[in-house]
């Protein structure tokens, strides 16, 4: 997709704005109810997957049913999710999981806010299925030859979040300490996390 | 959702199924790419409103029957020759299913 | 045929690293989408959105902003579904442009 400004951008915030305008007019919209989803679309981030993925390293019993039942395990460490249905898919070592939505740009938002661009990325939707290693390449991210990997195409209703390895050197750390170490594409299955010196 | 709402559930897990070789028009969800191509049902996911139906604002039921689908890497793309355990998983509608005769 | 948005195994070029904050315009028109398709409120529902975006057309598709093709998409269907009109959207925008000096 290109990155040069369409000519089209100034229309349509102009039309961002008189839409809002009528339908605030017509009493369907506040400007309350839009500021207030646009703050709480601003406190979805990644750190509420890593949250999770921290809980699931340190509680064998939690990762079970996080992997049973995604939404239900996100609900249960207070993390509100809405009407998202979350499967959770572990990283092993001879399983490497990676997510994409080759038809649009479907995203766990409700769990970790809005996906960067490059997911939303013709180069990223397009080739991920097909040349899933090179993709990771790209990222900077290179598989042991003897792991398999799995690509996720998130087609309907289904959301994904992925469990990554717990990296090497983290024995006996909180899950405060643990959750630093989740980045948001190692939830997204572009990147893995290196071992803790 | 109502049993009378939804369509029996067709497949079971570890079933090879063919997706379909349908082309109409409208909003679709079922990739071309997987299109005439065997995979393996990994999970039934539950039932849901057909896109499809939804996307012209019609209630889109009964509700179909959607499973995740394991294809295999090497069957789907003719250049992949390594890598023989790689997969893509993709969630398809069961009417968009055939069993293997 | 394979439509424009529906990209899987296709060709492309290299996966570049864009990340950008995203504008207020783009944050609102988000939320827009959200509060409407909401369940207690049902003016568009997430399907409506992606066939209005699928039917750009090739060329405006890759052409337009992310954003840019939410906005229009959200406008085909409230005026498909009859919550606006294009006369009055219309009148909304010349106003505004009036208002904030560009007419």
């Amino acid at each position: 997709m290109s990155t040069v400004p369409s000519d089209t951008a100034g229309y349509y915030r102009r039309m961002q704005s008189a839409v809002e305008e009528l339908l605030i007019l017509k009493g369907i919209v506040t400007p309350e109810e839009v500021q207030r989803q646009v703050d709480a679309m601003d406190t979805r981030n990644y750190k509420r997957g890593a949250k999770m993925v921290a809980r699931a390293w340190c509680d064998p019993a939690y990762k079970a049913r996080m992997l049973a039942n995604g939404s239900a395990a996100a609900e249960e460490l207070g993390l509100e999710v809405g009407p998202l249905k979350l499967i959770v898919v572990e990283n092993t070592p001879s399983v490497h999981n990676v997510i994409v939505c080759t038809l649009c740009s479907c995203y766990p938002r409700m769990l970790l806010g809005i996906p960067p661009e490059w997911y939303k990325s013709r180069a990223y939707r397009s080739r991920v299925v097909r040349e899933p290693r090179a993709v990771l390449a790209e990222f900077g991210t290179q598989l042991p030859e003897d792991v398999d990997i799995r690509v996720h195409d998130s087609t309907a209703d289904m959301r994904y979040l992925v469990l990554p390895l717990r990296p090497g050197g983290t024995a006996g750390w909180n899950e405060e300490r643990l959750a630093a170490l989740v980045t948001r594409d190692s939830l997204i299955g572009v990147a893995r996390l290196p071992d803790s010196k | 959702m109502g049993a009378a709402e939804s369509v029996p559930v067709r497949f079971r897990v570890g079933d090879r199924v063919r997706v379909r070789r349908a082309d109409p028009p409208g909003h679709l969800r079922t990739p071309w790419y997987c299109r005439g191509h065997v995979g393996t049902i990994e999970r039934l996911c539950g039932a849901f409103a057909n896109p499809e139906e939804l996307a012209y604002n019609r209630p889109g039921l009964p509700a179909q029957p959607l499973y995740r689908v394991r294809f295999k890497a090497t069957d789907l793309w003719p250049a992949y020759r390594e890598h023989a355990g790689d997969v893509v998983e993709i969630e398809i509608f069961q009417h968009w299913l055939e069993e293997l005769s | 045929m394979r439509s424009v948005h529906d990209m899987g195994g296709l060709e492309a070029g290299r996966c570049e690293r864009d990340e950008h904050e995203y504008e207020q315009w783009e944050k609102r028109v988000d939320a827009l989408m959200m509060l409407l398709s909401a369940k207690d409120r049902d003016l568009l529902k997430v399907d409506e959105l992606r066939r209005n975006i699928e039917s750009l057309g090739a060329d405006a598709y890759d052409r337009m902003g992310y954003y840019e093709r939410w906005m229009h998409s959200i406008v085909q269907t409230l005026i498909q579904r009859g919550v606006i009109t294009i006369d009055e959207l219309g009148r909304k925008l010349a106003e505004q442009d009036y208002r904030d000096g560009r007419g």
